[in-house]
């Protein structure tokens, strides 16, 4: 806060050789402007013209340029489950590789701080997964998960589950694949913050009376908020309109399909281009609604 | 609450392949102010960090207040630290760092009285911001009002003025003072500063390489030192290291190259053998012409002025004697500037009364570990550099 109050005197009080450090830095931007206008804005503009159009009389997968704004309102109607549920296995996910990821960067950046070859060999093991393509890795997970894998036969052994349920084609494998393949987007940033963690606040705390528990309520988890923030937005915005996992090809099944699955047949399958860009952009709404509440928010310290 | 008695019972700490403390025994009274003072690395950190519960001793136990709390954790401690980095918390407000121990501990009404403690060291108006808004000093008087409002039965204090420049440090050390004669508590203040430990503390604990030098009031061991390395980082002194050629009645006369150097058997802690004596640099008195020796007077010279440097309140003179090497001597400046100049021909004397006898022989290496020691002789105390005057007969 002191910083932009700060910032914004010293801009407003500019001396005029200044100006021309601001042409410089115009110029350095162009490139990454451009980008922005050809990348971003151009296909934003066509995707809502797409979702307006109406199917052409003449031929099927063709469209005419219209102001069919009713599309959203079937759409909504039609796909709001999958929408619903989309963000729900999201925050499960998030929520899940969480609580994964937390103990596992505090041991990481703080615990083996010390002993700086365990912790780089530590590193490389939560970045290995990388090293592999996420589909193969998803499929892998299906050959585990499937029903004569081991992990089925063993909770079907133990009598945790029947002889006629399954686990991939369900909600419970596709939020495990989120959680699964997201948990390095939220260690990473953890670790970073975590690392950097400064442990005589953690001695200070502990000479005021401040017990484990309430150490880590008061004074790590608020300064590792940041951290928290990042490693939180890295999974839920790209988990929310993840199409693999609950795809029925690898662990999902027709009762898991999320908006991406969606989005993905209208768009590939049934040719249906302005039901699957009204998608997108309420997709994208909602999640640019939930993450300037949740930045917000978090800017704040209510968080925790 | 009152303050509590701390007790160090033969606490040792090792760290892996260096041993920092080696079996301290040490008793502070509840109520005082007791400081530690001693040369960087001498283990002064660790051994409040041991009182903290923040280091755990590998032998020996730790009382406060008469109870045992050597297995017991930090928070359960009736301690508080003001740290040498302060490790004020970034996240909050100056307010909420002073109220954060009171919250803990479920105290009634911890706002009202983290304001009281903020009023105590003079920032109430700067209760809102954070801590990095503020300067060096106001950070450490946030760091000491933290400790202070949960009235701790001790208070450790870990260099906590080291940061600031001298005028800021001159007026803390005041304020620390009457802050501690208000509240009662037992303050244990650690400092590699001489001057600061014998302004500030009833007894002062001198430390060296993990132990314990020396423990008195200031008064005593300055006057008084036991040791060579007391006799210097405690001031200044002037040694002179000989043979005991006579004991008799109440005192000792050591032979020191020639001279003869006498001694009261009550301040000298050995009577036979080598030993090492000194005197301190403001008892001797310098004269121009050799005077009558007496009973009650050690006389040594001739010798001859090699440096002179004027510093206001007093002149330090250094005097080059033949075989006993360079003597300091400060004399307070009763006239307008030094009474001799360089290169003048002078006789040294002191009363006898005033020298004093050490345990133990000025060691070369005993009294230096390159790295951390000398560095802070040197500024600080500046009583390494010209003060250790070693001398072997
Ligand atoms: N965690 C540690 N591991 C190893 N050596 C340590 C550790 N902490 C302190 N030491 C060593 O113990 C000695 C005493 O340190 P310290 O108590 O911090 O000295 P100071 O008197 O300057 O406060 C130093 O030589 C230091 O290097
Ligand atoms: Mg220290």
């Amino acid at each position: 806060m002191a910083i932009t109050a700060f910032t914004g005197v010293a801009t407003s009080t500019d001396a005029s050789p200044r100006r021309k450090k601001s042409w410089v830095a115009l110029v350095l931007l162009l490139p990454g402007l451009l980008y922005l206008v050809l990348f971003f804005i151009v296909p934003l503009v066509s995707l809502v013209i797409t979702s307006l159009q109406v199917p052409s009389p003449t031929a099927f997968g063709q469209y005419d340029t219209a102001f069919n704004w009713q599309t959203y309102g079937v759409v909504i109607s039609t796909y709001g489950t999958q929408i619903l549920r989309s963000f729900l296995y999201a925050l499960l996910a998030t929520i899940f590789a969480l609580l994964f990821s937390y103990p596992l960067a505090y041991f990481i950046g703080v615990k083996v701080r010390r002993y700086p070859i365990l912790q780089g060999l530590m590193l490389v093991l939560v970045i290995a997964p990388f090293f592999i393509s996420f589909l193969l890795r998803t499929l892998a997970w299906k050959a585990i998960l499937s029903d004569d894998g081991v992990v089925v036969g063993g909770l079907k052994a133990l009598s945790l589950m029947g002889s006629q349920d399954h686990l991939t084609g369900t909600p419970v494998a596709v939020v495990f694949g989120l959680t699964y393949n997201f948990i390095p987007f939220m260690c990473l940033p953890l670790y970073t913050t975590l690392e950097r963690l400064d442990v005589r606040y953690l001695e200070a705390s502990n000479d005021l009376y401040a017990g484990t528990f309430e150490t880590f309520r008061k004074v790590i988890l608020p300064l590792s908020l940041p951290g928290i923030v990042s490693g939180t937005l890295l999974t839920f915005i790209p988990a929310t309109g993840d199409y693999v996992n609950a795809s029925s090809e690898f662990l999902g099944g027709a009762s898991s399909t999320m908006v991406g699955n969606v989005i993905q047949s209208n768009f590939l399958v049934q040719l249906n281009y302005p039901v699957a860009a009204a998608l997108s952009i309420i997709l994208m709404a909602i999640i640019l609604v939930i993450v300037s509440l949740y930045v917000k928010r978090s800017g704040t310290d209510d968080l925790v | 609450m009152a303050g509590a008695d701390l007790e160090l019972v033969g606490i040792t700490k090792r760290f892996p392949g260096f041993t920092a403390i080696e079996n301290l025994d040490l008793v502070i009274p509840a109520g005082s102010f007791f400081a530690l003072l001693g040369p960087s690395g001498c283990g002064k950190t660790t051994t409040l960090r041991l009182v903290a519960g923040l280091e755990d001793p590998t032998a020996g136990r730790i009382l406060i207040g008469g109870k045992d709390v050597t297995q017991t954790k930090p928070f359960q401690r009736p301690v508080n630290t003001v740290f040498q980095s302060y490790a004020l918390f970034p996240h909050m407000t100056v307010l909420e760092n002073v109220a954060f121990g009171l919250r803990r501990r479920r105290v009634s009404d911890p706002i009202a009285k983290a304001h009281d403690a903020l009023r105590l060291v003079e920032l109430d108006h700067l209760a809102a911001r954070r801590p990095q808004q503020l300067s060096g000093g106001q950070q450490q008087r946030v760091a000491l009002a933290r400790a202070v409002v949960n009235e701790p039965a001790l208070l450790l204090l870990d260099e906590p003025l080291g940061a600031l420049d001298l005028k800021l440090r001159r007026q803390m050390q005041l304020e620390l003072k009457t802050i501690q004669t208000e509240v009662g508590l037992t303050f244990v203040h650690v400092t590699h500063d001489q001057e600061e430990a014998m302004t500030m503390a009833d007894t002062v604990a001198v430390m060296n390489r993990g132990r314990i030098e020396q423990l008195g009031a200031p008064e005593e061991l300055y006057e008084l030192p036991k040791t060579a390395f007391v006799a210097n980082f405690l001031g200044q002194s002037n040694l002179f290291t000989g043979e005991v050629i006579e004991s008799a009645g109440d005192t000792i006369a050591v032979d020191v190259a020639g001279s003869r150097i006498v001694v009261p058997k009550s301040r000298a802690a050995r009577h036979s053998g080598t030993v090492t004596v000194g005197v301190r640099p403001e008892k001797l008195s310098l004269l121009t012409t050799r005077p009558a020796s007496t009973a009650a007077q050690n006389v040594i010279g001739a010798g001859r002025v090699i440096d002179v440097s004027f510093s206001g309140v007093s002149t330090q003179y250094i005097v080059e004697i033949p075989a006993l090497g360079s003597m300091i001597v400060f004399a307070q400046n009763m006239v307008f500037g030094p009474v001799v100049d360089r290169g003048a021909e002078v006789w040294l004397s002191w009363t006898v009364d005033h020298g004093f006898g050490l345990e133990d022989l000025p060691d070369a290496t005993a009294e230096q570990s390159p790295d951390d020691l000398q560095p802070l002789h040197a500024t600080h105390t500046g009583s390494a550099a010209a003060g250790s005057t070693k001398i072997s007969a």
